[in-house]
Protein backbone atom coordinates (compact mmCIF):
# COMPACT_ATOMS: atom_id res chain seq x y z
CA UNK A 1 0.00 0.00 0.00
CA UNK A 2 2.54 2.65 1.29
CA UNK A 3 4.93 1.21 -1.85
CA UNK A 4 1.83 2.05 -4.21
CA UNK A 5 1.79 5.20 -2.66
CA UNK A 6 5.20 6.00 -2.87
CA UNK A 7 5.36 5.39 -6.57
CA UNK A 8 2.54 6.99 -7.62
CA UNK A 9 3.88 10.59 -5.60
CA UNK A 10 6.98 9.96 -6.75
CA UNK A 11 5.67 10.13 -10.49
CA UNK A 12 3.52 13.15 -10.13
CA UNK A 13 6.86 14.88 -8.78
CA UNK A 14 8.97 13.59 -11.55
CA UNK A 15 6.23 14.43 -14.39
CA UNK A 16 5.52 18.05 -12.52
CA UNK A 17 9.05 18.60 -12.15
CA UNK A 18 9.91 17.74 -15.97
CA UNK A 19 7.05 20.13 -16.80
CA UNK A 20 8.54 22.87 -14.84
CA UNK A 21 11.48 23.03 -17.27
CA UNK A 22 9.01 22.38 -20.00
CA UNK A 23 6.14 24.74 -19.93
CA UNK A 24 6.33 27.66 -22.26
CA UNK A 25 3.90 29.90 -20.06
CA UNK A 26 5.75 30.83 -16.89
CA UNK A 27 1.83 30.44 -14.65
CA UNK A 28 2.10 26.84 -15.53
CA UNK A 29 5.55 26.40 -14.73
CA UNK A 30 5.30 28.20 -11.60
CA UNK A 31 1.84 25.87 -11.22
CA UNK A 32 3.73 22.40 -11.57
CA UNK A 33 6.45 23.61 -9.06
CA UNK A 34 3.34 23.57 -6.71
CA UNK A 35 2.52 20.11 -7.11
CA UNK A 36 6.19 19.18 -6.64
CA UNK A 37 6.34 21.06 -3.83
CA UNK A 38 2.82 18.92 -2.56
CA UNK A 39 4.40 15.54 -3.60
CA UNK A 40 7.53 16.42 -1.48
CA UNK A 41 5.38 17.12 1.58
CA UNK A 42 3.42 13.65 0.91
CA UNK A 43 7.18 12.05 1.30
CA UNK A 44 7.49 14.03 4.11
CA UNK A 45 4.35 12.17 5.70
CA UNK A 46 5.44 8.83 4.54
CA UNK A 47 8.68 9.46 6.20
CA UNK A 48 6.85 10.23 9.67
CA UNK A 49 7.81 13.86 9.80
CA UNK A 50 4.33 15.62 9.62
CA UNK A 51 6.15 18.58 10.92
CA UNK A 52 8.05 18.87 7.76
CA UNK A 53 5.46 18.50 5.38
CA UNK A 54 3.41 21.38 6.84
CA UNK A 55 7.13 23.11 6.48
CA UNK A 56 7.14 22.70 3.57
CA UNK A 57 3.71 23.85 2.58
CA UNK A 58 3.81 26.84 4.61
CA UNK A 59 7.31 28.15 3.27
CA UNK A 60 7.62 26.47 -0.25
CA UNK A 61 4.19 26.62 -1.67
CA UNK A 62 2.52 29.07 0.77
CA UNK A 63 5.06 31.71 0.63
CA UNK A 64 8.11 31.66 -1.20
CA UNK A 65 5.58 30.24 -4.70
CA UNK A 66 3.07 32.97 -3.78
CA UNK A 67 5.99 35.97 -3.99
CA UNK A 68 7.38 33.90 -7.57
CA UNK A 69 3.35 34.09 -9.01
CA UNK A 70 3.29 37.51 -7.64
CA UNK A 71 6.29 38.45 -9.48
CA UNK A 72 4.95 36.93 -12.87
CA UNK A 73 1.57 38.92 -12.31
CA UNK A 74 3.49 42.18 -11.80
CA UNK A 75 5.77 41.83 -15.00
CA UNK A 76 2.98 40.73 -16.64
CA UNK A 77 4.33 37.88 -18.32
CA UNK A 78 1.10 35.92 -17.94
CA UNK A 79 0.94 34.89 -21.83
CA UNK A 80 3.92 35.69 -22.56
CA UNK A 81 5.72 32.75 -25.30
CA UNK A 82 8.94 32.20 -24.76
CA UNK A 83 11.02 31.67 -27.78
CA UNK A 84 12.55 28.15 -27.77
CA UNK A 85 16.65 27.41 -26.21
CA UNK A 86 17.74 24.33 -27.20
CA UNK A 87 21.16 24.66 -26.64
CA UNK A 88 21.03 25.82 -23.55
CA UNK A 89 18.58 23.43 -22.63
CA UNK A 90 20.77 20.34 -24.24
CA UNK A 91 23.57 21.99 -22.02
CA UNK A 92 21.76 21.86 -18.54
CA UNK A 93 20.60 18.06 -19.55
CA UNK A 94 24.06 16.72 -20.01
CA UNK A 95 25.61 18.63 -16.84
CA UNK A 96 22.25 17.38 -14.96
CA UNK A 97 22.85 13.57 -16.17
CA UNK A 98 26.77 13.46 -14.91
CA UNK A 99 25.39 14.78 -11.50
CA UNK A 100 22.73 11.97 -11.32
CA UNK A 101 25.98 9.30 -12.11
CA UNK A 102 27.98 10.62 -9.93
CA UNK A 103 25.90 11.30 -7.01
CA UNK A 104 24.90 7.51 -7.60
CA UNK A 105 28.18 6.12 -7.41
CA UNK A 106 28.69 7.80 -4.18
CA UNK A 107 25.41 6.40 -2.77
CA UNK A 108 26.41 2.56 -3.84
CA UNK A 109 29.93 3.03 -3.04
CA UNK A 110 29.77 4.58 0.45
CA UNK A 111 28.61 3.34 3.57
CA UNK A 112 25.97 6.28 4.23
CA UNK A 113 22.77 4.33 3.11
CA UNK A 114 21.00 1.82 4.79
CA UNK A 115 22.41 2.50 8.68
CA UNK A 116 19.80 3.79 10.41
CA UNK A 117 20.42 6.98 12.62
CA UNK A 118 19.11 7.22 16.80
CA UNK A 119 15.39 8.67 15.41
CA UNK A 120 13.47 5.40 14.83
CA UNK A 121 9.76 5.23 14.44
CA UNK A 122 9.11 3.85 17.92
CA UNK A 123 11.38 7.09 19.34
CA UNK A 124 9.26 9.36 17.26
CA UNK A 125 5.80 7.43 18.33
CA UNK A 126 6.75 8.24 21.86
CA UNK A 127 8.20 11.45 21.97
CA UNK A 128 6.46 13.27 18.85
CA UNK A 129 7.93 14.20 15.90
CA UNK A 130 7.87 18.39 16.57
CA UNK A 131 9.17 17.98 19.76
CA UNK A 132 12.07 16.24 18.58
CA UNK A 133 12.76 19.26 16.51
CA UNK A 134 12.05 21.30 18.72
CA UNK A 135 14.31 19.66 21.46
CA UNK A 136 17.05 19.47 18.49
CA UNK A 137 16.76 23.34 17.53
CA UNK A 138 16.45 25.03 21.27
CA UNK A 139 18.83 22.53 22.79
CA UNK A 140 21.34 20.84 20.97
CA UNK A 141 21.82 22.48 18.10
CA UNK A 142 20.97 26.22 20.14
CA UNK A 143 24.25 28.06 18.64
CA UNK A 144 24.00 26.86 14.82
CA UNK A 145 20.33 27.80 15.26
CA UNK A 146 21.39 31.42 16.38
CA UNK A 147 23.56 32.35 13.81
CA UNK A 148 21.56 30.76 11.10
CA UNK A 149 18.31 33.84 12.81
CA UNK A 150 21.66 36.33 12.64
CA UNK A 151 22.32 35.90 9.29
CA UNK A 152 18.67 35.97 8.64
CA UNK A 153 18.60 39.01 10.36
CA UNK A 154 21.55 40.50 7.97
CA UNK A 155 19.58 40.01 5.51
CA UNK A 156 16.41 41.67 6.72
CA UNK A 157 18.04 44.69 7.59
CA UNK A 158 19.68 44.67 3.88
CA UNK A 159 16.46 43.95 2.28
CA UNK A 160 15.02 46.94 3.82
CA UNK A 161 18.09 49.49 3.56
CA UNK A 162 18.32 48.55 -0.13
CA UNK A 163 14.31 49.35 -0.96
CA UNK A 164 14.20 52.18 1.46
CA UNK A 165 15.27 55.33 -0.61
CA UNK A 166 16.56 57.38 2.07
CA UNK A 167 18.02 55.07 5.35
CA UNK B 1 -20.97 6.26 29.04
CA UNK B 2 -18.64 3.50 31.00
CA UNK B 3 -15.02 3.52 30.12
CA UNK B 4 -14.52 -0.35 30.35
CA UNK B 5 -11.93 -2.27 28.22
CA UNK B 6 -13.47 -3.16 25.99
CA UNK B 7 -13.16 0.03 24.35
CA UNK B 8 -11.43 -0.27 21.04
CA UNK B 9 -10.61 2.90 18.30
CA UNK B 10 -11.29 1.61 15.19
CA UNK B 11 -7.60 1.23 14.05
CA UNK B 12 -8.62 -2.60 15.16
CA UNK B 13 -11.15 -3.19 12.82
CA UNK B 14 -10.23 -1.74 9.11
CA UNK B 15 -12.80 -1.89 7.08
CA UNK B 16 -15.18 -0.61 9.82
CA UNK B 17 -12.96 1.87 10.01
CA UNK B 18 -13.15 2.82 6.44
CA UNK B 19 -16.92 3.11 6.49
CA UNK B 20 -16.78 5.62 9.35
CA UNK B 21 -14.59 7.37 7.98
CA UNK B 22 -16.63 7.54 4.70
CA UNK B 23 -19.72 8.30 6.70
CA UNK B 24 -17.70 11.47 8.64
CA UNK B 25 -16.11 12.97 5.44
CA UNK B 26 -20.10 12.94 3.92
CA UNK B 27 -21.54 14.45 6.24
CA UNK B 28 -19.23 16.93 7.49
CA UNK B 29 -19.02 18.39 3.89
CA UNK B 30 -22.39 17.62 3.53
CA UNK B 31 -23.29 19.68 6.22
CA UNK B 32 -20.72 22.61 4.99
CA UNK B 33 -22.36 22.81 2.43
CA UNK B 34 -25.90 23.80 3.59
CA UNK B 35 -24.71 25.75 5.57
CA UNK B 36 -23.19 27.66 2.83
CA UNK B 37 -26.35 27.60 0.74
CA UNK B 38 -28.18 29.07 3.90
CA UNK B 39 -25.21 31.44 4.94
CA UNK B 40 -25.78 33.32 1.88
CA UNK B 41 -29.72 33.68 2.74
CA UNK B 42 -28.75 34.03 6.05
CA UNK B 43 -26.82 37.20 5.16
CA UNK B 44 -28.96 38.72 2.57
CA UNK B 45 -31.97 38.43 5.10
CA UNK B 46 -29.81 39.60 8.41
CA UNK B 47 -28.41 42.89 6.17
CA UNK B 48 -31.69 43.51 5.40
CA UNK B 49 -33.41 43.93 8.18
CA UNK B 50 -30.29 45.96 9.46
CA UNK B 51 -30.84 48.79 6.73
CA UNK B 52 -34.44 48.11 7.25
CA UNK B 53 -35.28 46.24 3.92
CA UNK B 54 -36.93 42.91 3.27
CA UNK B 55 -34.66 40.68 2.25
CA UNK B 56 -35.43 37.96 -0.32
CA UNK B 57 -38.97 36.46 1.02
CA UNK B 58 -40.74 35.79 -2.55
CA UNK B 59 -38.91 32.00 -3.12
CA UNK B 60 -40.54 29.37 -0.88
CA UNK B 61 -41.75 30.66 3.04
CA UNK B 62 -40.12 33.28 3.72
CA UNK B 63 -37.72 33.14 0.86
CA UNK B 64 -36.20 29.90 2.55
CA UNK B 65 -35.44 28.34 -1.23
CA UNK B 66 -33.81 31.08 -2.74
CA UNK B 67 -30.13 29.58 -2.12
CA UNK B 68 -31.45 26.33 -4.22
CA UNK B 69 -32.98 29.30 -7.05
CA UNK B 70 -29.65 30.86 -7.40
CA UNK B 71 -27.89 27.32 -7.33
CA UNK B 72 -30.03 26.09 -9.70
CA UNK B 73 -29.64 29.49 -11.78
CA UNK B 74 -25.87 29.96 -12.13
CA UNK B 75 -25.76 25.89 -12.42
CA UNK B 76 -27.35 26.50 -16.00
CA UNK B 77 -26.04 30.13 -17.25
CA UNK B 78 -23.51 30.01 -20.00
CA UNK B 79 -20.35 29.40 -19.22
CA UNK B 80 -17.77 32.04 -20.51
CA UNK B 81 -14.24 31.34 -20.82
CA UNK B 82 -13.50 34.64 -22.39
CA UNK B 83 -11.00 34.06 -25.86
CA UNK B 84 -7.95 35.87 -24.14
CA UNK B 85 -7.84 34.17 -21.27
CA UNK B 86 -5.24 31.70 -20.21
CA UNK B 87 -7.86 28.72 -20.12
CA UNK B 88 -6.27 26.23 -18.07
CA UNK B 89 -5.37 28.47 -14.86
CA UNK B 90 -8.79 30.11 -15.32
CA UNK B 91 -11.10 27.11 -14.85
CA UNK B 92 -8.18 25.89 -12.19
CA UNK B 93 -8.49 28.77 -9.99
CA UNK B 94 -11.92 28.79 -8.71
CA UNK B 95 -11.68 24.85 -7.63
CA UNK B 96 -8.42 25.96 -5.86
CA UNK B 97 -10.03 28.67 -3.85
CA UNK B 98 -12.68 26.66 -2.86
CA UNK B 99 -10.76 23.11 -1.90
CA UNK B 100 -8.35 24.71 0.78
CA UNK B 101 -11.62 25.96 2.69
CA UNK B 102 -13.26 22.47 2.86
CA UNK B 103 -10.04 20.66 4.05
CA UNK B 104 -9.29 22.88 6.76
CA UNK B 105 -12.79 21.49 8.13
CA UNK B 106 -11.17 17.85 8.20
CA UNK B 107 -9.05 18.80 11.08
CA UNK B 108 -11.80 20.50 13.17
CA UNK B 109 -13.24 18.70 16.02
CA UNK B 110 -16.89 18.83 16.18
CA UNK B 111 -17.75 17.29 19.83
CA UNK B 112 -16.42 14.29 21.85
CA UNK B 113 -15.98 10.77 21.25
CA UNK B 114 -19.24 9.02 20.05
CA UNK B 115 -19.27 5.41 21.23
CA UNK B 116 -21.17 2.45 19.56
CA UNK B 117 -21.20 -1.25 19.79
CA UNK B 118 -20.55 -3.56 16.50
CA UNK B 119 -19.98 -7.46 17.07
CA UNK B 120 -20.66 -7.10 20.85
CA UNK B 121 -17.35 -4.73 21.30
CA UNK B 122 -17.40 -1.12 21.98
CA UNK B 123 -15.75 1.37 19.16
CA UNK B 124 -15.37 5.07 20.25
CA UNK B 125 -15.33 7.46 17.50
CA UNK B 126 -13.91 10.81 17.65
CA UNK B 127 -16.24 13.48 16.12
CA UNK B 128 -13.82 14.65 13.86
CA UNK B 129 -12.34 13.54 10.19
CA UNK B 130 -8.82 13.55 11.52
CA UNK B 131 -6.98 14.25 14.34
CA UNK B 132 -3.48 15.79 12.93
CA UNK B 133 -0.45 16.62 15.41
CA UNK B 134 -0.16 19.27 13.30
CA UNK B 135 -3.86 20.20 13.27
CA UNK B 136 -3.08 23.85 13.48
CA UNK B 137 0.05 24.29 11.45
CA UNK B 138 -2.48 22.21 8.72
CA UNK B 139 -4.91 25.21 8.77
CA UNK B 140 -2.28 27.81 8.50
CA UNK B 141 -0.50 25.70 5.48
CA UNK B 142 -3.88 25.31 3.64
CA UNK B 143 -4.97 29.21 4.33
CA UNK B 144 -1.52 30.07 2.39
CA UNK B 145 -2.69 27.70 -0.22
CA UNK B 146 -5.86 29.41 -0.28
CA UNK B 147 -3.96 32.31 -1.92
CA UNK B 148 -3.76 30.76 -5.51
CA UNK B 149 -7.06 30.75 -6.28
CA UNK B 150 -7.16 34.52 -6.23
CA UNK B 151 -4.01 34.64 -7.68
CA UNK B 152 -4.56 32.72 -10.26
CA UNK B 153 -8.16 34.06 -11.14
CA UNK B 154 -6.90 37.47 -11.70
CA UNK B 155 -3.88 36.91 -13.57
CA UNK B 156 -5.65 34.12 -15.80
CA UNK B 157 -8.81 36.76 -16.65
CA UNK B 158 -6.25 38.53 -18.79
CA UNK B 159 -8.11 41.87 -18.00
CA UNK B 160 -6.79 45.25 -16.48
CA UNK B 161 -9.45 44.88 -13.33
CA UNK B 162 -8.77 41.03 -12.44
CA UNK B 163 -5.42 41.79 -12.52
CA UNK B 164 -5.53 44.73 -10.63
CA UNK B 165 -8.12 42.68 -7.75
CA UNK B 166 -5.87 39.85 -7.66
CA UNK B 167 -2.91 42.03 -6.87
CA UNK B 168 -4.16 43.59 -4.40
CA UNK B 169 -5.51 40.23 -2.38
CA UNK B 170 -2.87 38.52 -2.67
CA UNK B 171 -0.63 41.44 -1.23
CA UNK B 172 -3.52 41.65 1.46
CA UNK B 173 -3.70 38.08 2.29
CA UNK B 174 -0.05 37.73 2.41
CA UNK B 175 0.47 40.70 4.72
CA UNK B 176 -2.80 39.48 7.26
CA UNK B 177 -1.38 35.43 7.25
CA UNK B 178 1.63 36.53 8.83
CA UNK B 179 -0.45 38.47 11.93
CA UNK B 180 -2.71 35.70 11.69
CA UNK B 181 -0.10 32.79 11.81
CA UNK B 182 1.45 34.68 14.71
CA UNK B 183 -1.23 35.31 17.03
CA UNK B 184 -1.78 31.40 16.65
CA UNK B 185 1.52 30.92 18.23
CA UNK B 186 0.32 32.41 21.11
CA UNK B 187 -1.93 29.78 21.33
CA UNK B 188 0.30 26.88 21.45
CA UNK B 189 3.02 28.01 23.56
CA UNK B 190 -0.05 27.72 26.26
CA UNK B 191 -1.22 24.41 25.08
CA UNK B 192 1.81 22.98 24.32
CA UNK B 193 0.19 20.55 21.64
CA UNK B 194 -0.31 21.29 18.13
CA UNK B 195 -3.68 18.91 17.92
CA UNK B 196 -6.52 20.70 17.79
CA UNK B 197 -8.29 17.67 19.93
CA UNK B 198 -5.74 18.37 22.93
CA UNK B 199 -5.81 22.18 22.75
CA UNK B 200 -9.88 21.85 23.11
CA UNK B 201 -8.75 19.08 26.19
CA UNK B 202 -6.59 21.74 27.23
CA UNK B 203 -9.66 24.69 27.46
CA UNK B 204 -12.37 22.29 29.34
CA UNK B 205 -10.27 22.73 32.76
CA UNK B 206 -10.79 25.68 35.06
CA UNK B 207 -9.48 28.89 34.43
CA UNK B 208 -6.37 29.68 34.63
CA UNK B 209 -5.61 26.42 36.34
CA UNK B 210 -7.31 27.48 39.95
CA UNK B 211 -10.48 25.19 41.26
CA UNK B 212 -11.98 28.47 42.41
CA UNK B 213 -13.02 29.23 39.15
CA UNK B 214 -14.00 26.41 37.75
CA UNK B 215 -17.19 27.63 36.50
CA UNK B 216 -15.27 29.27 34.30
CA UNK B 217 -13.86 27.27 31.60
CA UNK B 218 -10.46 27.64 30.74
CA UNK B 219 -10.98 29.39 27.07
CA UNK B 220 -8.37 31.38 25.62
CA UNK B 221 -10.48 34.36 24.97
CA UNK B 222 -9.96 35.12 28.63
CA UNK B 223 -5.72 34.31 28.30
CA UNK B 224 -5.04 35.90 25.10
CA UNK B 225 -7.52 38.57 24.34
CA UNK B 226 -5.39 39.95 22.29
CA UNK B 227 -4.74 37.43 19.81
CA UNK B 228 -7.73 36.94 19.57
CA UNK B 229 -8.69 39.66 18.36
CA UNK B 230 -5.83 39.55 15.92
CA UNK B 231 -7.16 36.55 14.69
CA UNK B 232 -10.37 37.66 14.10
CA UNK B 233 -9.67 41.16 12.25
CA UNK B 234 -6.77 39.11 10.75
CA UNK B 235 -9.12 36.43 9.75
CA UNK B 236 -11.53 38.86 7.94
CA UNK B 237 -8.74 40.51 6.18
CA UNK B 238 -7.56 37.23 4.91
CA UNK B 239 -11.24 36.06 3.54
CA UNK B 240 -11.55 39.61 2.10
CA UNK B 241 -14.40 40.33 3.87
CA UNK B 242 -16.10 43.95 4.54
CA UNK B 243 -14.74 45.79 5.84
CA UNK B 244 -11.17 44.35 3.83
CA UNK B 245 -13.15 43.54 1.17
CA UNK B 246 -10.79 45.87 -1.83
CA UNK B 247 -9.84 43.06 -3.84
CA UNK B 248 -14.40 43.39 -5.03
CA UNK B 249 -14.51 47.20 -4.33
CA UNK B 250 -17.05 47.76 -7.09
CA UNK B 251 -16.24 51.77 -7.15
CA UNK B 252 -13.06 50.75 -8.63
CA UNK B 253 -12.61 47.01 -9.83
CA UNK B 254 -16.13 46.25 -11.07
CA UNK B 255 -15.74 43.28 -9.40
CA UNK B 256 -11.67 42.55 -8.80
CA UNK B 257 -10.04 39.09 -9.48
CA UNK B 258 -13.94 37.59 -10.67
CA UNK B 259 -14.86 40.31 -12.61
CA UNK B 260 -14.32 37.67 -16.23
CA UNK B 261 -15.95 34.72 -14.28
CA UNK B 262 -19.82 33.82 -14.85
CA UNK B 263 -21.71 30.69 -14.51
CA UNK B 264 -21.00 27.83 -12.29
CA UNK B 265 -17.19 29.13 -11.61
CA UNK B 266 -18.05 32.76 -10.44
CA UNK B 267 -20.91 30.71 -7.77
CA UNK B 268 -17.87 28.77 -6.57
CA UNK B 269 -16.37 31.98 -5.64
CA UNK B 270 -18.98 32.64 -3.68
CA UNK B 271 -18.92 29.51 -2.13
CA UNK B 272 -15.20 29.49 -1.12
CA UNK B 273 -16.35 33.37 0.35
CA UNK B 274 -18.83 31.61 2.66
CA UNK B 275 -16.90 28.08 3.34
CA UNK B 276 -14.10 30.50 4.19
CA UNK B 277 -15.75 32.06 7.13
CA UNK B 278 -17.26 28.65 8.21
CA UNK B 279 -13.85 27.93 7.99
CA UNK B 280 -12.12 30.78 9.98
CA UNK B 281 -15.25 30.50 12.56
CA UNK B 282 -15.09 27.28 13.74
CA UNK B 283 -11.26 27.59 13.82
CA UNK B 284 -11.73 30.16 16.01
CA UNK B 285 -14.28 28.51 17.96
CA UNK B 286 -11.82 26.37 18.50
CA UNK B 287 -8.42 27.99 19.49
CA UNK B 288 -10.16 30.38 21.30
CA UNK B 289 -14.01 29.85 22.59
CA UNK B 290 -13.22 25.99 24.19
CA UNK B 291 -14.44 24.32 20.70
CA UNK B 292 -17.28 21.81 21.42
CA UNK B 293 -17.07 22.66 25.14
CA UNK B 294 -20.41 23.75 26.72
CA UNK B 295 -23.87 23.27 28.25
CA UNK B 296 -25.57 21.29 25.60
CA UNK B 297 -24.10 17.95 23.58
CA UNK B 298 -21.16 18.69 21.68
CA UNK B 299 -21.63 19.15 18.21
CA UNK B 300 -24.90 21.83 18.99
CA UNK B 301 -22.45 24.04 21.33
CA UNK B 302 -19.90 23.51 18.33
CA UNK B 303 -22.28 25.48 15.54
CA UNK B 304 -23.67 27.63 17.92
CA UNK B 305 -20.33 29.38 18.99
CA UNK B 306 -19.93 28.67 14.87
CA UNK B 307 -23.33 30.66 14.12
CA UNK B 308 -22.47 33.45 16.73
CA UNK B 309 -19.26 34.27 14.63
CA UNK B 310 -21.07 33.92 11.43
CA UNK B 311 -23.41 36.42 12.56
CA UNK B 312 -20.67 38.64 13.93
CA UNK B 313 -18.95 38.87 10.51
CA UNK B 314 -22.37 39.68 9.02
CA UNK B 315 -22.99 42.23 11.48
CA UNK B 316 -19.21 43.72 10.38
CA UNK B 317 -20.19 43.79 6.81
CA UNK B 318 -23.70 46.02 7.70
CA UNK B 319 -21.98 48.38 9.68
CA UNK B 320 -18.73 49.15 8.79
CA UNK B 321 -17.43 50.90 5.23
CA UNK B 322 -14.02 49.70 3.54
CA UNK B 323 -11.23 50.70 4.25
CA UNK B 324 -8.75 52.57 1.46
CA UNK B 325 -5.90 50.57 0.60
CA UNK B 326 -2.91 52.49 2.18
CA UNK B 327 -4.93 52.28 5.55
CA UNK B 328 -5.18 48.45 4.96
CA UNK B 329 -1.36 47.65 4.94
CA UNK B 330 -0.61 50.47 8.00
CA UNK B 331 -3.09 48.46 9.93
CA UNK B 332 -1.80 44.98 8.61
CA UNK B 333 2.22 45.38 8.70
CA UNK B 334 2.44 48.62 11.45
CA UNK B 335 -0.05 47.55 14.13
CA UNK B 336 -1.15 43.45 13.83
CA UNK B 337 2.50 42.44 13.24
CA UNK B 338 4.29 43.96 16.09
CA UNK B 339 1.10 43.63 18.17
CA UNK B 340 1.35 39.60 17.47
CA UNK B 341 4.68 39.47 18.31
CA UNK B 342 4.30 41.69 21.20
CA UNK B 343 1.82 38.88 22.03
CA UNK B 344 4.38 36.15 22.13
CA UNK B 345 7.06 38.11 24.27
CA UNK B 346 4.56 38.85 26.78
CA UNK B 347 3.17 34.72 26.91
CA UNK B 348 6.38 33.54 26.75
CA UNK B 349 7.52 35.93 30.07
CA UNK B 350 4.16 34.64 31.68
CA UNK B 351 5.09 30.89 30.75
CA UNK B 352 8.67 31.58 32.34
CA UNK B 353 6.86 33.70 35.67
CA UNK B 354 4.34 30.57 36.44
Amino acid sequence: MEVILFYLTASVAVISAIFVTQCRNPVNSALNLITTFLCLAVFYIMLESPFMAAIQIMVYAGAIMVLIVFVIMLLNLGLAVKERYTHGMAGAGVLAALVLFVSAYFLGAGEATGTGGSVTSEVIASYGHTELIGRAMFVDFLLPFEIASILLLVAIVGAVILSKREV
Amino acid sequence: MVMTPEVLTLSEAPWLFTGVMLVKIIVAFVATLLIVAYATYAERKIIGRMQTRMGPNMTGPKGLLQPIADGLKLFFKEDIIPSQAHWFAFILAPMMILAPAFISISVIPFGGDLHFTYDGILYAVPMQITDLNIGVLFIVAMAGLGVYGIVLAGLASNSKYALLGGIRSTAQMISYELAVGLSIVAIFMLSETLSLRGIVAVQQQPLWGLESLSFIPNWYIFCQPLAFCLFVIGSMAEINRTPFDLPEAETELVSGFCTEYSAMKYALFFMAEYANMITVSAIATTLFLGGWGGPFYGWINFLIKVFAFMFFFIWIRATFPRLRYDQLMFLGWKIMLPLALVNIVITGIAILLW
